[in-house]
């Protein structure tokens, strides 16, 4: 197998052109998905039969909690290749990774507590859940903590490539704590094997908003990429040659 | 072993090595990690007698009553196998309703009834806008069902 493109894209001069030509195809029609999923999610889908209009919450804190879960995935599958391959590119993408990820994992806790205090009743509860999500926020922000800490890029790629790997195991618990314990929080409606639990005009404009968000994630993250990498090599020749 | 082989090792051993720990913690926190137990799980002497405890299932059909002129009400919760009988003064969350899950803590008293101080809402993951809800009920002779199917209704 031909492992060109793969070793091309440990090069720093290589991933910033590459980057910025990419991000106009992922920024532009991840604006068009999130504004028409919100135009279709708050106007054209129904209301439910028990929540009535406070359902449309789900809008956005399903897609943010989802995306929260596959950014982090996506920062430890980084932070091993940095690591197993000493890929410093590998490194510099995880580290981009962890402050979108905290941000969605915010939104989806703080949506989360806002529809959970008419519906359920509460605003927060210590349940399986609402708890292991919470410990997704604090593995972003020790990660972010730990790498600001040390100052050795090296190290700092090490070690915070270590802790994401570790975090990783919350992955599972979030996705299963629904099943595995008794908990407040529903089981998914959508992300499971059978069919969704909701009708196609309310899944449509929440598929949407998934996409959006996911074409958000991917273009904030390379726009974050093409900074990491200019800061790491600014005493590099090419980068003096792109600035000035 | 390369070094690149004995850091995919390494990764790999962190992997396993976590998830180990986190299965052995949370076995052996299993009943703290539950949030509610069930009725079935009452009557099996699970749930302890002395303390607090959740208690979680669905709201049995008819068996809501509130007293007139006060906050008082009591109902059977239920996971259709065992039923345990809930006492509460205050008000209950909107999604409160018959055959809908309902989460309440509080203590079980020597009589057998739950004495709850705290009332929760638990909603179903299933979604569907008011008329497909009503035809649903209407061919369930007017109850809703407990899972209802969403296909069952008519296409809107």
């Amino acid at each position: 197998m031909d492992w060109t493109w793969f070793h091309r894209l440990a090069s720093p001069p290589h991933i910033y052109r590459v980057a910025g030509t990419l991000t106009p195809w992922f920024a532009w029609p991840a604006g068009l998905l999130i504004v028409s999923a919100l135009y279709a999610g708050l106007f054209l889908a129904p209301p439910d039969y028990q929540q009535g209009e406070g359902f449309r919450m789900i809008y956005v804190h399903a897609p943010s909690a989802w995306l929260s879960v596959m950014i982090y995935g996506v920062m430890a599958t980084a932070a091993a290749v940095g690591l197993i391959w000493r890929m410093k590119v590998a490194h510099a993408a995880a580290a981009s990774c962890a402050a979108i990820g905290a941000s969605f994992t915010f939104v989806s806790l703080v949506t989360g507590m806002l529809w959970g205090k008419p519906m359920w009743g509460t605003y927060w509860v210590w349940d399986p859940r609402l708890t292991a999500q919470l410990v997704l926020l604090f593995l972003y922000l020790g990660y972010m903590a730990l790498r600001s800490g040390i100052d050795d890029l090296g190290r700092a790629d090490r070690a915070s490539a270590v802790l994401a790997i570790i975090g990783v195991v919350n992955l599972p618990i979030i996705r299963y704590s629904v099943e595995w314990w008794n908990s407040i929080h529903q089981a998914p409606s959508v992300m499971k094997m059978e069919r969704p639990s909701m009708p196609f005009d309310m899944l449509a404009p929440l598929l949407m908003m998934l996409l959006g968000f996911t074409l958000m994630f991917a273009a904030v993250m390379l726009v974050r990429v093409r900074a990491e990498v200019l800061r790491r090599e600014r005493g590099a020749s090419w980068v003096k040659e792109v600035v000035s | 072993m390369t070094p690149r082989q004995r850091r995919i090792a390494l990764v790999v051993g962190i992997l396993g090595g976590v998830s180990l720990a986190a299965l052995l913690a949370t076995r052996a926190f299993q009943d703290n990690v539950m949030f509610f137990f069930d009725p079935s799980q009452v009557a099996a002497g699970a749930a302890p007698l002395d303390k607090r405890f959740r208690l979680g299932g669905m709201v049995r059909p008819g068996t809501v009553a509130r007293t007139a002129g006060s906050l008082d009400m009591q109902f059977v919760v239920t996971d259709f196998q065992r039923d345990v009988p809930v006492r509460y003064s205050g008000v209950v969350p909107d999604l409160f309703r018959e055959n809908q899950g309902v989460v309440a803590h509080g203590k079980l008293g020597r009589d057998g009834i739950f004495v709850a101080d705290e009332i929760l809402a638990k909603h179903d993951e299933n979604y569907m806008p008011p008329e497909v809800a009503r035809a649903i009920k209407e061919k369930h002779g007017g109850v809703m069902p407990v899972n209802p199917d969403i296909r069952s209704g008519p296409r809107t």
